[in-house]
């Protein structure tokens, strides 16, 4: 295993700021910085974080018309991107013919365009996926030149609009082109930690002086994938491969609210997405298993492959992911159970070391999001 | 720059040991070790009592990032171990050689400590992994 990784055009500040850099979906990635994951989590709550997630694919699609591309996104996707509006983005995940998930993902109506940004792990498969099923006059440029830069916190918004005054009139899940330092950006007001902030597309040659310019203020420090995995966690938010596979669907993920209303049973544009009869089928009789949060009531971390099990030593489900959540101030997992377990304040144990730890089945997010709604 | 006390004994698998010249020994992880480890947030109680092989793992060390196993550096049998942890795991981020010792043992009868690594020893075992 000598394959080189692929590095990000912030490598070299990602050393120079301290990083320890560990290989992550094929790239180079900085884990945490001097601060230290914990430091890291509770400054980009108390301030603003700046993570490098230019590992992300990017990629622009277009068509004959706006409608013909949301059509063919919606053949692979359930949500509804054809009443997207134009300067809008929408969660969405890819399906398969076993109503599993492929990939979850963000979509933005760009106006003459769909901006599309997928996980690093599933960005080639993805993008195979979508030109194997879309028709010929789709176009799907991947867009390798562009780096991606999220600034997250409570800081955030004061902070970027230092740089452009224009992004407080954004509002949570808002997108559009935007000019920093005299360069075009295309910003999305959304990101993955609970927090208020945004997400900036950014060109490769420009994407350092970007940084350079965040990192200068007072409030801005560098967040490493440590606490990016931290905070998405506190935040209810899942990980793809982890919280999310091809063995859990769109029902059990707990994620229907990604459906809208029109594509789900009785919808106008019903159905007609990858799995859709498994997943109509499990929204109206329940599925087998359902994600749920879970608060260990000791101090014992319960980690991603723990089992579940009743007192009875009966196992019910497994935790997907689960660590210490520094904002919590205490340990937190999520999972899956039978559906039967999933009531909240349900009692489970997490087999650990051969020891059961009493969990608690309990509401999601951990800590309240802040967007700016 | 790794903090190493001269005065302290070491492992491979970078626990400390000082001995107390009284037939027990104080134990704990190195500078280096919970620099690699990163914020611990867990340490699991041992066992008093239980009597240890040399290299047995003895706890469970929980950071922000991963569970990693501590072992005693020497054979003897467990007769304290640091409940101030319990409340205060990053203790032994912040002070891994005083506050944030984590147990101590009485050594056994073959125990031996003539095994261990020196300051100068375990710092160059520091350097060849950096």
């Amino acid at each position: 295993m000598s394959e080189t990784l692929l590095t990000t055009p912030f490598y070299s500040m990602h050393l120079e700021a301290g990083a320890k850099m560990v290989p992550f979906a094929g790239f180079d990635m900085p884990v945490q910085y001097a601060m230290g994951v914990k430091q890291e989590h509770l400054h980009c709550r108390a301030a603003a974080g700046l993570f490098d997630v230019s590992h992300m694919g990017q990629v622009r699609i277009t068509g004959p018309s706006m409608e013909a591309v949301a059509l063919a996104l919606e053949s692979l996707i359930p949500a509804d991107y054809f009443n997207l509006a134009a300067g809008r983005q929408r969660y969405g995940f890819f399906t398969n013919d076993n109503g599993g998930i492929l990939d979850d993902l963000m979509v933005t109506n760009a106006g003459d365009h769909f901006f599309v940004v997928v996980n690093a792990a599933c960005k080639a498969q993805d993008i195979s996926h979508m030109q194997s099923h879309f028709g010929d006059d789709i176009q799907l440029d991947v867009l390798d030149d562009r780096a991606l830069l999220a600034l997250q916190g409570p800081k955030a918004a004061e902070v970027l609009a230092r740089l452009a005054p224009e992004v407080m009139d954004m509002r949570f899940m808002d997108a559009r082109p935007v000019a920093i330092l005299g360069h075009p950006c295309f910003i999305g007001r959304a990101g993955y930690t609970g927090e208020d902030g945004f997400e900036i597309s950014v060109a490769n040659d420009r994407a350092e002086a970007l940084a350079a310019a965040l990192l200068a203020f007072d409030e801005v420090e560098w967040i490493g994938l440590g606490a990016r995995d931290s905070l998405r966690l506190e935040a209810g938010l899942c990980l793809y491969g982890h919280d999310l596979n091809t063995e859990t669907t769109p029902v059990s993920a707990n994620l229907v609210w990604g459906m809208q209303k029109s594509r789900r049973a009785g919808g106008q544009r019903a159905a007609g997405f990858p799995g859709a009869d498994i997943i109509l089928s499990e929204i109206a009789h329940g599925p087998a298993q359902r994600r749920v949060g879970l608060l260990p009531e000791g101090k014992a971390p319960v980690r991603e492959g723990v089992a579940l099990v009743l007192a009875d030593g009966s196992v019910i489900g497994t935790v997907t992911s689960g660590g210490f959540g520094p904002s919590l101030g205490a340990p937190l997992a999520m999972g899956y159970v039978d559906s039967v377990h999933a009531a909240v304040d349900t009692q489970v144990f997490a087999l650990v070391r051969g020891k059961q730890l009493p969990c608690r089945v309990c509401k999601m997010p951990f800590v309240e999001q802040t967007y700016h709604r | 720059m790794s903090n190493i006390p001269a005065e302290l004994y070491y492992t491979e698998s970078h626990e400390w040991l000082a001995d107390n010249a009284d037939g027990t020994v104080t134990v704990g992880i190195t500078h280096h070790a919970q620099e690699l480890l990163g914020d611990v947030v867990f340490i699991e109680a041992a066992d008093l009592g239980r009597q240890l092989d040399a290299g047995e793992e003895y706890t469970v060390i929980e950071s922000v990032k991963a569970a990693s196993d501590s072992y005693a550096p020497v054979a003897g049998e467990i007769i304290a171990f640091n409940e101030a942890l319990e409340d205060a795991p990053e203790t032994v981020n912040e002070d891994p050689y005083v506050e944030g010792w984590v147990m101590k043992l009485k050594l056994a009868q073959n125990a031996d400590l003539s095994g261990l690594l020196d300051a100068q020893a375990y710092s160059d075992l520091v350097a060849s992994e950096d």
